[in-house]
């Protein structure tokens, strides 16, 4: 598996701010690979998407994508490297321009990259990749405002896809899901990197979300990775009692067995006092 | 500082402390009113966990502020019976003796539940000053009470302003303001939705040692079965302004009967789930009709969507 994205000691700080918000990343990701980017809020996972997507100046490091130098791109070069990495965010309310249709947000890549100059094209380019995350024509002449959460990230979705990106970026893509939705959204991330074979970038604070659709997970607290490493490495055997501390406070749906765990807690709580 | 009142002692202690039947709420619209909630009865016992989980759009919040008459629109009908009393009739001002004293609120958002000019001290001491509680004491009371929830140095602490704490820390304070008048009741709405997964787990076991400590009741409102599951005795499903399934909350994990309970719980990701099986979603089985009438035992007349 051949390295798509290479970050290398990533920097960046934000004024005012007591440590740094990303401090040294490195993390690569392979060609069809799914890496997560799991912490708590302010652990520095969105500043680093946002760095290695170039929406916010990195301080130093590296970020390659494809061979190609990122944070020093500019003009064409910059524009080709978004083509290759398109975002996807946490709240479609938010992220979607409420006054564009449907057909507007999703061919909106077309035209900025000049990928299709016929309308008519770009419209059937439209209708394909609203098939492809499971809505339908019918959508197209819609506005934001007449769709529910889960049709408007399939539409965030769609319209990062439209330009042919080989990663995809995503912070946070189902927090703001109710669970039958969310379920639907990440069923069709796993479709879709089936069919597409994308490479993702997948920002989560729930490590179950996680779980079920990366290869590899990054914990970050404090704008730092303390460990990477695959499922069976992060999830059976964590190195850092940070990550222990995490994976042991995600709730299970299973009375019985988050009884038993309370009780653990308890006590291991009265031991140490 | 709890003390038992004397009007639960007076009472049958077998009997629920809040009966809740027929209860509809409507809101106006250009169209005429449009009903969101369909009618729905519970029964809350004293110092028990009751968890209402079901999706937005449910009506499990706006349950909840109907019990407490907090949409002044919102058209509410049927009878909410605290200890006998209905909440549902009662004019404002005798509301307002039953909001914070008898029942608390815990709202999702611990940002905007505060007043961000008020320090938070002050904001503890609302509920009881304004019932005539001595300052000194209310603040005696306060720090007392912000120290138990695990606010170190509540002291000094308790004339800082809600942006000088992070978030877990207002929610604590938002959990004082709700409990410090010794509700018999308190309804936790989407409590730890904004938190994040370790200090949530810490929210959720406060509530349950103080509903323990102060033998009151807790109403946990959530979307999350993960958390439910670790905290109510008992849990109704909600959809669309109605119950679909009511039961104690072994029962309702181990054998959930409706095929909506099913399917929420069919789509959260587990850390304890063979990851290769697709989750399953709602949407997938909305397609098998039959089963609503197949379950006669938890699904009482009237309680099915319209």
């Amino acid at each position: 598996m051949s390295a798509l994205l290479e970050v290398e000691h990533l920097v960046k700080s934000f004024p005012g701010q007591r440590h740094r918000s990303v401090d040294d990343v490195s993390f690569s990701i392979g060609d069809g690979e799914v890496l997560g980017l799991v912490g708590e809020s302010g652990a520095g996972k969105s500043t680093t998407a946002r760095c290695v997507a170039a929406l916010v100046p990195a301080e130093s490091g590296r970020v390659t994508l494809l061979g190609r130098s990122v944070l020093d791109a500019k003009g064409k070069d910059l524009r080709a490297l978004r083509a290759d990495m398109q975002m996807v965010f946490q709240n479609p309310y938010s992220s979607l321009n409420p006054r564009m249709t449907v057909l507007q947000l999703v061919s909106e890549a077309l035209v900025v990259f000049r990928l299709e100059s016929s309308s008519a094209r770009r419209r059937d380019r439209a209708v394909e990749l609203l098939e492809l995350v499971g809505l339908s024509a019918s959508f197209l002449d819609r506005h934001p405002r007449s769709l529910s959460g889960g049709q408007r990230q399939r539409v965030a979705i769609a319209r990062a896809l439209a330009a042919g990106p080989k990663l995809l970026i995503c912070d946070e893509p189902v927090s703001s899901l109710d669970v039958s939705v969310q379920a639907q959204v990440l069923n069709l991330f796993r479709d879709l990197r089936e069919e597409l074979d994308l490479s993702i970038l997948f920002i989560g604070h729930d490590l179950a979300v996680v779980r079920y659709l990366c290869d590899r997970v990054a914990v970050m607290r404090h704008g730092a990775i303390l460990e990477i490493g695959d499922l069976e490495q992060i999830y059976e055997h964590p190195k850092h009692p940070y990550t222990a501390s995490l994976l042991n406070a995600v709730p299970i749906p299973n009375p019985a067995g988050e009884r038993e765990r309370r009780q653990r807690n308890v006590d291991s709580l009265g031991a140490s006092q | 500082m709890a003390s038992g009142s004397p009007r639960s002692d007076a009472l049958d202690s077998s009997a629920p402390l809040l009966r809740v039947e027929g209860l509809r709420v409507a809101f106006p619209t250009a169209s005429g009113p449009v009903e969101v909630v369909h009618g729905i009865d519970f029964e809350l016992h004293r110092g028990q966990r009751f968890a209402v989980v079901g999706e937005s759009g449910s009506g499990k919040s706006v349950t909840a502020r109907a019990l407490l008459r907090l949409d002044p629109d919102a058209e509410v009908s049927g009878r909410a019976l605290l200890d006998g009393e209905d909440l549902i009739a009662l004019r404002p001002r005798q509301m307002r003796a039953v909001r914070g004293a008898r029942i608390g609120l815990v709202f999702q958002d611990p940002l905007t539940a505060l007043n961000p000019v008020m320090t938070i001290g002050w904001q503890i001491m609302q509920p009881l000053v304004i019932r005539g509680v001595s300052k000194s004491i209310a603040r005696r009371q306060g720090i007392e009470l912000l120290a138990r929830l695990g606010v170190e140095h509540a002291a000094e602490r308790f004339d800082d302003y809600p942006h000088e704490f992070s978030g877990g820390m207002r929610q604590r304070v938002v959990i004082a303001i709700a409990v410090i008048a010794d509700p018999e009741i308190l309804i936790a709405d989407e409590p730890t939705t904004a938190l994040d997964v370790r200090v949530q787990a810490q929210v959720l076991e406060l509530l349950v040692e103080l509903g323990e400590e102060r033998g009151m009741a807790v109403m946990l409102i959530t979307h999350d079965l993960g958390i439910v599951a670790g905290f109510a005795e008992y849990v109704v499903v909600m959809r669309h302004g109605a119950i679909v399934e009511r039961a104690p909350v072994d029962q309702l994990y181990s054998a959930p009967v409706h095929p909506y309970t099913r399917a929420l719980l069919a789509a959260v990701p587990r850390m304890d789930s063979d990851r290769r099986e697709r989750l399953v979603t709602v949407e997938d089985d909305d397609r098998e009709p039959a089963v609503v009438t197949e379950s006669p035992a938890v699904l009482a007349p009237g309680e099915v969507d319209p």
